[in-house]
């Protein structure tokens, strides 16, 4: 929440570090420096700041769930934004890391009686050998290919889910521990974490192994000429991603306090999809509003009924054809400092 | 035992019937500047697509300083110290021109996961390292434009700049440019020739790929002369210039498109031409 995806700043530009002889660097002014980081800050800050003074506005137990889920998807755009925005691999079966981490940590604290947070490593092992496995193979493959086999990957979890007994079938797991006292508490940790997951996520894309995805996504021979590994830089995005994605879906079955097949079919992992085209891809606030309101929308357009879906499908086609590039898309503008 | 820095040796390539290179064997020493010349389609892009690792050669070998590099791919070709340029601009263009640079920086600055979720001192370091060395090289190759802004908007001749000051971030001792100069005005032209110049003085040896004959002439050490596929001369710009099959396949002739068509043409007509 404390930058833009694309182009960030590095902490500190060195205008005064080399010397420029002749020419000089021409930037952007120090007003509209100085007004950007301004918006850039802003905006991270005015995110989190609504996401806190919500329940204070309306904590019914439905709104609190309500917003709770769209925290948690917020987490799975960040995460799906990695693979796609930052590094340009089309993946059509994110859900399925969601649905490995819910699934771990379900399976693990319900037969073991284990508390959620006991399983965490768990889920942290797990969802890092499910990106590897699902990742050695595919990323090999041209993107179009890629995109067919993550779709393929996605239906396998599912279907794998609903045919084995340890995660209880088609009816799934239930009586899951939460991971709090109550909605509230549990909607305030939801929120510190999917920030804490945001933050780490636009970091990420401010580093070293950030610019490598770029470059990937950008022109993957360049990036090889320039001593880019991009085999091992593709497979990072996707563990980093498949990271993200479990982590929110040990929050997704703590909140439910139960997991099955159909919450993760194909429609899920195009929502996700669609959260991150609709903000931006490569842009970290883009894709947060993007999640927000491809989670909200649906619970806003309740009272036309079975039309909901039509009219928040009219509604993003309209808003893909007045904006393609998202509604707040990554600046390729480096801030000067 | 003293091995020169790079040495091609029975290069050959095919695309199933296509021989893109037919024997080739030339070496470049430290700091030398050779250039690879040669008629379109004669095989000098493929020839550094061997050398860098893009493809791999059918038979021959790759050395650099007499480590066999055959086969390697191109990022373990790069971290051994040999950049390249794209003979079709290979930017980053969505990013900044000084992101497109740090990509050279990419193998040596030292930062890890943790150091960028954190932004513990060491993340800020390396970062500060990586934008120094970036401006660094974009002052060295004389970019004029801006530096903040997407690499695409930049005009065509600053975009061969920042494709150079990349390579250069790499800090290779090895450069292969291919056709840097193609497309560029007459000032343009003469600013290439005088960095290309003052990146040999910085102890990088140099392979061009290119063109224009006088600055072939001007810069190299030594000039390679392709003819489909094969080597038909291997000597200082003097020498072959005067060689005769030279002469016949590409000098003496405007590098204009329709001449070469005609070199080419008249060379098919009945040469076995061997190295
Ligand atoms: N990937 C490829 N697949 C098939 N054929 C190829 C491939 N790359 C190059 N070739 C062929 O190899 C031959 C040599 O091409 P190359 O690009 O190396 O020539 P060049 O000397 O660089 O020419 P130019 O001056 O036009 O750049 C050509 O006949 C070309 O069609
Ligand atoms: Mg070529």
């Amino acid at each position: 929440m404390t930058g833009p995806g694309g182009g960030a700043p590095p902490a500190e530009a060195t205008s005064e570090a080399a010397p420029a002889p002749g020419g000089g660097r021409r930037g952007a002014g120090p007003r509209s420096i100085a007004s950007r980081l301004m918006e850039n800050r802003w905006a991270g800050l005015a995110g989190l700041a609504v996401a806190l003074l919500a329940p204070f506005v309306n904590a019914s137990p439905y709104a609190l769930s309500v917003m709770t889920s769209a925290a948690i998807f917020v987490m799975l755009a960040a995460g799906l934004n990695i693979v796609v925005g930052y590094c340009g691999l089309l993946d059509l079966g994110y859900i399925a890391f969601f649905a490995v981490g819910a699934y771990t940590s379900g399976v693990l604290s319900t037969r073991l009686g284990l508390p959620l947070v006991a399983t965490l490593p768990a889920v942290l092992v797990v969802t890092v050998i499910a990106g590897l496995v699902i990742g050695a193979p595919t990323l090999r493959l041209r993107s179009d290919y890629l995109a067919i086999v993550t779709l393929g990957f996605g239906e396998i979890i599912r279907v794998t889910a609903t045919n084995l007994d340890v995660t209880g079938g088609p009816s799934g797991i239930y009586g899951i521990p939460g991971l709090t006292e109550g909605p509230v508490s549990f909607y305030y940790l939801t929120v510190l974490v999917v920030a804490v997951a945001v933050i780490g996520a636009a970091r990420l894309g401010r580093s070293r192994l950030g610019r490598a995805w770029r470059f990937v996504r950008e022109d993957e021979d360049a990036a090889e000429a320039m001593g880019v590994h991009t085999y091992k830089v593709k497979m990072a995005a996707y563990v980093v991603g498949a990271i993200w994605g479990g982590l929110a879906g040990v929050l997704f079955a703590a909140h439910l306090s139960a997991v099955s097949p159909g919450s993760f079919t194909f429609l899920q992992s195009a929502l996700v999809l669609m959260a991150v085209v609709l903000g931006g891809m490569g842009s970290i606030r883009g894709v947060v509003v993007g999640a927000v309101i491809v989670s909200l929308l649906p619970e806003l357009l309740r009272d036309l009924a079975d039309y909901r879906y039509v009219a928040f499908g009219v509604l993003l086609i309209i808003v893909m054809l007045v904006r393609p590039q998202g509604l707040w898309p990554a600046r390729p503008k480096e801030v000067a400092k | 035992m003293n091995a020169p820095l790079l040495s091609v040796e029975g290069l050959r390539l095919a695309f199933g019937g296509v021989v893109a290179i037919d024997g080739l064997t030339f070496a470049v020493g430290e700091a030398e500047i050779v250039s690879v010349i040669g008629p379109n389609g004669a095989g000098k892009t493929s020839a550094f697509n061997c050398v860098t690792g893009f493809y791999r050669p059918t038979a021959g070998s790759v050395r650099l300083r007499g480590r066999d590099i055959t086969g390697l791919r191109p990022s373990a070709v790069a971290a051994l110290g040999v950049a390249r340029t794209f003979q079709n601009l290979r930017l980053f263009g969505e990013m900044s021109v000084l992101d497109n640079v740090r990509a050279g920086t990419h193998l040596r600055i030292r930062q890890n996961v943790l150091d960028a979720l954190l932004h513990t001192p060491r993340y800020r370091r390396s970062e500060r390292e990586s934008t120094e060395q970036a401006h660094h090289w974009l002052d060295f190759a004389g970019l004029r434009g801006d530096r903040y802004g997407p690499a695409r908007a930049l005009p065509y001749g600053e975009q061969r700049r920042v494709e150079i000051a990349r390579a250069l971030a790499r800090r290779p001792d090895l450069l292969l440019l291919d056709e840097p100069a193609a497309g560029l005005n007459h000032t343009e032209k003469a600013e290439m020739l005088d960095l290309i110049r003052r990146i040999r003085e910085q102890g990088v040896a140099i392979v061009l790929i290119e063109h224009d004959m006088g600055l072939v002439m001007d810069v190299s050490q030594r000039v390679v002369v392709l003819n489909f596929g094969r080597e038909i001369a291997d000597g200082p710009p003097d020498e072959v210039r005067r060689d005769p099959q030279v002469v016949e396949a590409y000098l003496g002739r405007d590098a204009d498109e329709a001449e070469i068509e005609q070199a080419r043409a008249s060379v098919a007509g009945g040469r076995d031409g061997g190295a």
